[in-house]
């Protein structure tokens, strides 16, 4: 019999809408939202009730989120606050679900933003990005350019 | 709604003044503008103040504590950068709605050099910023010109022409807190602080008050043979849109303020003189040509390489410099904005002076988001 301890490291998902299944990293963490039963908006997580909608019967459906998606638009941001590293592309990617997401975008030359990177494939992955104060690792969901 | 004049206007010089805090900065723009108008303290019925970083501090009423409080209702208001320009409305709907004869409008804000709005939060150890994207403004309003660069293929050097405007009106407003030209290739080899904008097409952070008189129009007669009228004051909210609030959506609720706002007032755009509108970075004023309807759907950049928005243009944006040279006191910016066109409008603008001004547009977004829209008339 196995007791889970104060001690025991977990794995935590930056973001709410990151769900990392428990024998995470062999099944991979995925993105999930919820689309409202009324009139098919989707939300990143989950939601009260309805902004495009506003019905006061709110219903949802979970979705889980492709892995794959395209980069609808872009910064490149230079000046950030220290400890953090730059430049990085910083993206909107629109998933096939009708659901967009930030992200940083790696595989991009960030010294040369070019509208050519408009409608770019890319492919979501999770890394550890920090350790809480817990000890717990933290992993957050980023994405690359699409072989 | 019944008609109400702007009687009084004021600001102080957009910088940082760390020798006084804001409720003295306050205190100084509003004695301004009741001399302005020609009363003091004691004509005015309603105080609403806009102050975003102390909004929780009765401001309105510290103020009135300094400069004659007579015990008259006081709103605080708050609402992103649209901050003073909501308490403008506020003072008008005081006024339009005949409870009142004469209110006060006042924006204040004292920021410092407090640098990368919301840049505190980003390093804790849940924080998403630089992880998953960016949320901090350069990077949202660098996104807002990307979708418009994606959308009609404008380019880098467009958004820095924007920039290279503003600074050369700015010479000419000694209310400025930055006036300095700054020519195309300097605004393009300046460092990136997120791409598209460099430097120079970012606002700065600084402090900053402003004032205005509103009265009925009635009462204003009383006053001034120079009365300026409200002829829309319009606020939205960001309507649902699909990529919203992942992707702040600048455009929807501005471009829903600007048709009600140019219905309300009976004026199109092609009517206006001068248009203030919100530059915090150069990306989103080259937006709001095409939201405020000042050019045709996907030729904004046409419209700032013929250089129709300069001073002596078709229509003139930011004669002030805008929030790039002026400066972004929160609160204070958006009755500042209202201040500018009312100069214009009584031909008190010195050398950035539009000639024989009759109509203006002030246009204020907040993100998260809130718009503003004020049409002005002689």
């Amino acid at each position: 019999m196995t007791q889970e301890t104060a001690t025991e490291k977990k794995v935590n998902p930056l973001v709410p809408f990151l769900r990392i299944p428990d024998n995470y990293p062999d099944e991979p963490a995925y993105l999930w939202g919820s689309k409202c039963k009324s009139c098919g908006a989707t939300y990143l997580g989950s939601r009260v009730a309805c902004a495009q909608c506003a019905s006061t019967e709110p219903s949802f459906e979970e979705v889980r989120l492709s892995d794959e998606g395209e980069l609808y638009v872009f910064s490149v941001v230079h000046q950030t606050v220290p400890g953090l590293e730059a430049p990085y592309v910083a993206g909107i990617i629109d998933l096939p679900e009708g659901v967009s997401v930030r992200a940083n975008v790696y595989g991009l030359d960030p010294l040369k933003p070019d509208p050519s990177w408009f409608g770019k494939k890319v492919k979501m992955y999770t890394e550890k990005v920090r350790v809480d104060r817990e000890g717990n690792d933290i992993v957050a969901a980023k994405f690359r350019v699409a072989d | 709604m019944r008609d109400v004049a702007v009687v009084g206007a004021n600001m102080i010089k957009f910088g940082r003044y760390p020798d006084k805090d804001v409720v003295q900065l306050a205190s100084d723009a509003t004695i301004g503008a009741l001399k302005d108008a020609g009363i003091t303290m004691k004509d005015v019925q309603i105080v609403v103040s806009g102050n975003l970083y102390q909004s929780n501090a009765m401001i309105g009423q510290r103020i009135m504590k300094e400069i004659g409080a007579t015990g008259v209702p006081v709103i605080n208001v708050a609402n992103a950068c649209a901050t003073g320009s909501t308490a403008f409305r506020e003072a008008w709907m005081s006024v339009a709605s005949g409870a009142y004869d004469v209110a006060l409008a006042i924006g204040s804000e004292q920021m410092g050099k407090m640098g990368l709005l919301g840049a505190e939060g980003a390093n804790r150890e849940y924080s998403t910023e630089g992880v998953m994207g960016t949320g901090l403004m350069p990077g949202v309003f660098g996104q807002t010109g990307v979708e418009y660069m994606r959308k009609y293929g404008v380019t880098q050097e467009q958004f820095a022409k924007v920039a290279v405007k503003n600074h050369k009106h700015s010479v000419h407003n000694p209310y400025a807190q930055y006036q300095i030209e700054t020519p195309l290739e300097d605004v393009l080899n300046a460092r990136v602080i997120a791409w598209p904008n460099t430097l120079y097409m970012c606002c700065p952070t600084g402090d900053g008050a402003s004032a205005a008189v509103l009265m009925s129009a009635e009462k204003a007669r009383q006053y001034t043979t120079q009365p300026i009228t409200v002829g829309a004051s319009v606020l939205t909210s960001d309507p649902y849109t699909e990529r919203n609030p992942i992707m702040f959506d600048v455009n929807t609720l501005t471009r829903n303020a600007a048709k009600e706002a140019y219905a309300k007032a009976g004026i199109g755009p092609e009517d206006l003189s001068l248009v203030e509108l919100h530059d915090c970075f150069a990306t989103a004023e080259l937006v709001h040509y095409d939201n405020l309807m000042l050019c045709g759907e996907g030729e904004a950049g046409e419209f700032i390489d013929r250089g129709d928005p300069y001073v002596g243009g078709r229509t003139p944006v930011n004669a002030s410099g805008g929030l790039l040279s002026k400066g972004h006191p929160l609160g204070a910016t958006g009755v500042a904005n209202i201040v500018e066109i009312v100069w214009h409008l009584r031909g008190q603008a010195g050398a950035r002076q539009v000639e024989n001004a009759k109509a203006g547009l002030a246009h204020v977004i907040g993100l998260g988001s809130a718009c503003t829209i004020h049409i002005l008339k002689k």
